[in-house]
């Protein structure tokens, strides 16, 4: 490790080095000042930001040590992720301000935490060899325990974390066993030396259970079927704005991982896999959206509807193909901000600790808060995929991909769950606009407005005018997929 | 000397009692020890691939997952002893609230 | 203006912002100011368009207008880009002008409503989102109206919220559709995966130039037609329609009756290329476009509210739209499209006139005597009541005649066209049959409601009567823009010529219709004399008499007694031979297979749901659980591979 390999790991270093300055600040007597916590932390968000966009810059110019290049990547894949990983975590920090003040909880270690959890998700995204990915998910599911069990007097928070973490470090030693077997079969841990050894070997049981248990490990992170039975259960206890992070960033770090590791790992063996992967899909889409159906809390209702979006975005690892790999980025992005405006709307809603969360405390909305409301159906609508919403277009991007390499029929099976999912997103647009009565009361701090409004932006661009970023997405891509064709 | 596979053995059976102890037992503490077994089970297989196949590798994998496991040990305690505090029971089918 | 196409779905959009987002602050006054304004200029731009389209291009092509690149970076994208050609024309005008017309209709009709600016809002982003339907360059394009005019339909209908049946009649309308739009979007992966784009022009290009094989151009147009079944509510997924009637009756007339409806029709015409090639498809679309007619025809018959007459009728008559496109002759797809839109708007309208002079009553049991007390209502209905009939020289006649004489014409499967046809005959007998019967109950006789109702009628205002005779010139001289051929006046088949550019005839496929002048005659004969055989039986029965007669029926055999008594004796000796079995045919239709249609969607919710209960019973919230079927789930996973 040189000082050269150094700046391109500027970002984690920010991260780290910004969680632990959170972490120590109270210690020295900055417990008083909970507020300057908030702005400390997009501080952190920012700086972290530029030295992303930096790296990128850096990574032309320096000599990487072969042992540092084996373990990590700076690629246009990894930026992408990064870039949206800050920006969720920042969202997140402005959707925690009002909980923290309420609850009065400590601030400074819940951003700590938030920081840590960052660092993580940014391991997971520039990871090219299992060691560096499976470090990065730990530091994310660590942290990730801790912030669910964040209302320490709650017992729904405590149960919530007492599951995660169960549940959680179960799959994650599911998946280090998938990877030992990995690593005995191909002598390495990393991706492309897997890659190489796997084009010129014949399919054996050893290496099966290994792709198959890491498979089982990462559907668990991204909560598809059957690894999903702790979504539910966490997303309604924990407080609201990590359940908001465990549906957005969390996810989309996930997802980050399958992809770069299916894509540039197991090319060699997707005939084997694709089809199991492919009945996961199909069961995730079918039970997230029919288990959503006859939810009252809209809490647990979000918990089952990511669940059929993790199903929607595997589309684009089972088909193995440009147009998927670039689905799963749009898809990533587009789901995030949708989710993200409508926890807001949710937090909005909070009137103290649980409440504020039942589909009748949306009732007549419209009125109450004429923004928080159409901007609650532009993101209903982008998540079922109406157009000319964001959702349509990645939703578009992942079907064609599955048609396009052969998976008519999963296609079809996604193409009517989404027509089903919308059975359950109109019903908060029936009670927003065509009930009457008194629903919660609202609290719509500027925070929460703005990333509302942030929101609404980027699902609205995304929808009217989504050249751009799919050009973005295609330059972020395009390396990755260059393996798929050689093959 | 044992050979390879016995080592390979001797983890996947690891692996299993620590799996089914986190489905059997109740007492979270125990429910804990469970996973710690699962993850050794994962550091014997890292280190017998290691040793077959002359690489390093696993090793340095093993002393991450240890210090891993030590980071999941403190968080599962912390767990542990909030739950204790609110319910004052580490049973685990005493926390069931959250469900449907 | 060509060059600014955009302008047209944009101005109605914009009204939409204005009244939705100031509607409540600016006041009834403004909001109807807007409202008017961005539907009457976008109408305005559209024929100032139009004008200079017909300058602009003599051999009536296609002009594209390009407003910028929405996405094809990956190779699956389209341009946002709208397209005049004589297709489009029609259904600009017929969406523009008629929007506009019930727009200021709407005016006096909601009047005295709450949410009158909200109202005006979705209609203003219906027309919009209607608009880029018509005026897009490719199917994905068209996707996006294709959803809007469903959510604004969704919105409209689910109006009145206060009422209960009207939330839920709003989602059915939206879900039944989102099953249609499944077939749309398959369709299009088709498309992109087979021939590379969605664009109209070249999809049909690339199956002119024989690039698509047979077996893919059947499935694009079966799934294409299922996207039409849902929006334009043919057989099994019409449900949605006679519930949609829930939602303000000039929605009722806009959405349900002249414009969205139709889109379905208007899309099938847009890939006539692709159907033409797959005779097949177009059996499937000629057979369920007759069943449709026929079906609802019959339904229609034992309804006793108005506006669901009116909206099981619009279902047997978009059937006959189908049967004209399934057969192949789609200009009378178009042409009856047209007329429809004349005759229909303006029933509804009508019905609307009368619910709001009863003071909101639908139930034709309870009206009765009306002619006096409205009497352009009066005039405006009876002319659509005879348009929709089909008797000659009426617009429905000619339009309506000219699908069934192309159906026994067809030259692609003459049996089934036989066949067809002759649904199609009967079911334009039952039109007639239950459209004056609608007649007599509701203008002839003596008033049936209470004193109060009575007291209450009277004319409505000026901006809803207006929109009424407008329609009901139409409904008389809109059918002389396809005069048969054999009529030998001095311009004949004027829409035929007109969209000669958007089905062109291509060496080695599918010819288009010609139809004999002989059988042209016959059918024609043959329907007038039907409609005038129904329209004589429905006076004999319901002239002046009310119910007494559908009662008389229902009550059997003491009625049947009663009757033979009666000094009408030959009349229910008609009765008993002809129109009872007839009328019972409509009950069992209604009652039985509408009933099972509906029922099995209402299974399907409830099968959903009873699953979505069982999931939850495997969320124990125990851990344990949980840890077991990770467990469980990682074995099955094993098992499968090894």
């Amino acid at each position: 490790m040189t000082w050269a390999d150094t700046l391109l790991l500027l970002p984690e270093l920010i991260a780290a080095t910004g969680a632990s300055i959170l972490l120590i600040v109270p210690v020295l007597g900055g417990r008083a000042r909970g507020h300057m916590a908030k702005w400390a932390m997009l501080a952190l968000m920012a700086v972290t930001a530029l030295a992303v966009i930096g790296s990128t810059y850096a990574v032309a110019g320096v000599q990487q040590t072969p042992t540092f290049r084996a373990m990590f990547a700076v690629d246009a894949f990894s930026v992408f992720f990064k870039l949206l990983f800050v920006v969720v975590i920042a969202l997140v920090t402005l959707l925690s301000e009002d909980f923290l003040s309420e609850e009065r909880y400590s601030t400074w270690e819940y951003y700590s935490l938030l920081a840590f959890a960052l660092c993580g998700m940014m391991f997971m995204a520039s990871g090219v060899s299992l060691i560096t990915i499976y470090i990065g998910l730990e530091l994310l599911a660590l942290s990730s325990y801790i912030l669910a069990g964040y209302y320490k007097n709650h017992e729904e928070s405590t149960e919530a974390a007492m599951k995660y973490f169960i549940l959680g470090t179960v799959s994650s030693a599911i998946l280090l066993y998938g990877i030992s077997l990995i690593y005995g079969v191909c002598g390495s841990m990393r991706l492309s030396t897997i890659a190489a050894a796997l084009s010129t070997m014949l399919s054996n049981d050893a290496l099966m259970f290994g792709i198959m248990l890491l498979a089982a490990g990462l559907c668990f992170k991204i909560a598809a079927v059957p690894f999903h039975v702790w979504t539910p259960d966490v997303y309604v206890g924990a407080p609201t704005p990590i359940s908001a992070f465990l549906s957005t960033g969390s996810k989309a770090a996930a997802f980050a991982v399958f992809a770069r590791v299916f894509y540039v790992a197991f090319p060699a063996f997707h005939l084997d896999w694709s089809n199991v992967l492919a009945a996961i899909a199909a069961l995730s889409m079918i039970v997230g959206n029919l288990a959503a159906i006859t939810q009252t809390n809209v809490k647990r209702m979000l918990a089952y509807s990511s669940i059929s979006h993790a199903g929607y975005s595997l589309l684009g690892i089972i088909a193995m193909n440009e147009m998927g790999l670039r689905g799963i980025l749009i898809y990533t992005m587009v789901y995030v901000f949708a989710n993200l405006g409508i926890w807001a709307t949710i937090l909005m809603l909070r009137r103290h600790a649980y409440a504020g969360e039942s589909v009748e405390d949306f009732r007549g909305l419209h009125k109450r808060a004429p923004f928080a409301a159409f901007s609650m159906v532009v993101f209903l609508l982008s998540l079922g995929g109406i157009p000319p919403t964001a959702g349509f277009i990645g939703k578009y991007f992942l079907f064609a991909a599955a048609v396009q390499a052969g998976f008519g029929w999963l296609a079809i099976v996604a193409v009517v769950m989404s027509a089903v999912s919308m059975f359950y997103y109109l019903r908060l647009v029936v009670a927003m606009y065509l009930e009457e009565g008194s629903g919660a009361e609202t609290i719509y701090s500027p925070s929460l407005r703005f990333v509302t409004a942030l929101s609404l932006t980027v699902t609205l661009v995304v929808g009217f005018i989504p050249e751009l970023p799919i050009r973005q997405v295609i330059e972020s891509s395009s390396h990755l997929v260059g393996r798929v064709v050689q093959r | 000397m044992p050979s390879t596979s016995d080592f390979l053995m001797l983890s996947a059976t690891l692996f299993t009692v620590g799996l089914i102890g986190v489905i059997l037992r109740r007492n979270m503490i125990t429910v804990l020890m469970c996973i710690e077994l699962m993850l050794n089970a994962v550091n014997i297989n890292l280190v017998t691939f290691s040793h077959m196949l002359g690489s390093l590798e696993g090793q340095i994998f093993t002393i991450f997952v240890i210090t891993v496991a030590a980071g999941e040990a403190a968080v599962g305690l912390a767990i542990i002893i909030q739950l204790y505090r609110l319910k004052s029971s580490i049973n685990v089918d005493d926390a069931r609230n959250l469900n449907g | 203006m060509l060059d600014k196409l955009w302008l047209i779905p944009l101005i109605p959009f914009a009204g939409f912002l204005l009244n939705g987002l100031f509607g409540k602050k600016i006041g009834n006054g403004l909001v109807t100011a807007v409202a008017l304004a961005a539907s009457g200029l976008t109408a305005m731009v559209s024929t100032l368009a139009v004008f200079q389209y017909l300058g602009a291009y003599p051999d009536h092509g296609r002009h594209l207008d390009r407003v910028y690149n929405w996405f094809t970076a990956g190779g699956i994208g389209t341009d946002v880009a709208f397209q005049l050609d004589p297709l489009s024309i029609v259904m600009l005008m017929v969406v523009t002008w008629v929007g506009f017309l019930i727009h200021l209709y709407s005016v006096g009709y909601m009047g005295e409503e709450d949410g009158y600016g909200r109202y005006f809002a979705y209609l203003n982003l219906f027309l919009s989102a209607m608009l880029i339907l018509v005026l897009g360059s490719s199917y994905l394009f068209i996707f996006v109206g294709w959803e809007g005019v469903g959510l604004c339909s969704y919105l409209l209908i689910g109006f009145y919220y206060d009422r209960d049946y009207a939330a839920a009649a709003g989602k059915k309308a939206f879900i039944v559709n989102r099953i249609g739009d499944f077939g749309f979007l398959i369709a299009m992966f088709l498309m992109f995966n087979y021939a590379g784009t969605v664009d109209f022009a070249g999809v049909q290009s690339m199956a002119a130039r024989g690039q698509l094989t047979p077996t893919v151009i059947t499935a694009i147009c079966l799934l294409l037609f299922l996207g039409a079944c849902g929006k334009s509510a043919q057989i099994p997924l019409y449900i949605w329609l006679p519930d949609a009637m829930a939602g303000p009756t000039p929605v009722s007339a806009l959405i349900h009756a002249a414009t969205m409806v139709t889109a379905g029709v208007y899309m099938l015409v847009r890939s006539n290329l692709l159907y033409r090639m797959s005779p097949s498809a177009m059996m499937v679309v000629a057979l369920i476009g007759g069943l449709t007619a026929l079906f609802s025809a019959t339904i229609a018959v034992a309804q006793n509210d108005i506006k669901k007459v009116l909206a099981y009728s619009t279902v047997s008559q978009l059937g006959f739209m189908f049967i004209g496109v399934g057969v192949g002759a789609f200009t009378s797809g178009i042409f009856h499209l047209v007329t429809h839109a004349f005759f229909k708007a303006c029933l509804f309208l009508g019905a609307g006139s009368v619910i709001h002079a009863m003071g909101g009553e639908q139930d034709m049991r309870k009206m009765g005597g009306l002619r006096k007390k409205i009497p352009t209502t009066f005039w405006t209905f009876t002319v659509a009541t005879i348009a929709i009939s089909g008797f000659p020289p009426f617009a429905g006649f000619f339009s309506k005649d000219e699908i069934l004489a192309s159906a026994f014409a067809t030259p692609y499967f003459p049996a089934v066209g036989k066949l067809v046809w002759l649904m199609g005959t009967v079911a334009a007998f039952f039109t007639a049959f239950y459209m004056f019967r609608l007649w007599y109950l509701t203008f002839t006789g003596d008033f049936r409601g209470t004193h109060e109702q009575e007291h209450h009628l009277h004319e409505s205002p000026w901006t809803m009567t207006f929109p009424l005779q407008v329609l009901a010139v139409l409904s008389i001289i809109g059918g002389f823009i396809g005069l048969p051929q054999m009529l030998h006046t001095p311009v004949t088949n004027l829409l035929e010529h007109w969209m000669q550019p958007v089905i062109p005839e291509i060496e080695g496929i599918g010819k288009l219709i010609e139809i004999p002048v002989g059988t042209e005659a016959t059918v024609a004969l043959v329907s007038t004399l039907l409609a005038a055989l129904a329209w004589y039986l429905a006076r004999q029965r319901y002239r002046g008499r009310g119910l007494a007669a559908d009662l008389a029926t229902e009550q059997s055999h003491p009625g049947l007694v009663h009757t033979l008594e009666n000094k009408y004796y030959v009349d229910e000796g008609y009765d008993a031979t002809v129109v009872t079995p007839l009328r019972q045919l409509s009950i069992f239709s209604w009652k039985v297979i509408d009933g099972i249609i509906d029922g099995t969607l209402g299974l399907v919710g409830y099968t959903v749901a009873a699953i979505g209960d069982l999931l939850r019973f495997f969320q124990t919230g125990n851990v344990r659980n949980y840890a077991l079927m990770l467990f469980g789930a990682v074995v099955i996973l094993m098992w499968v591979f090894a």
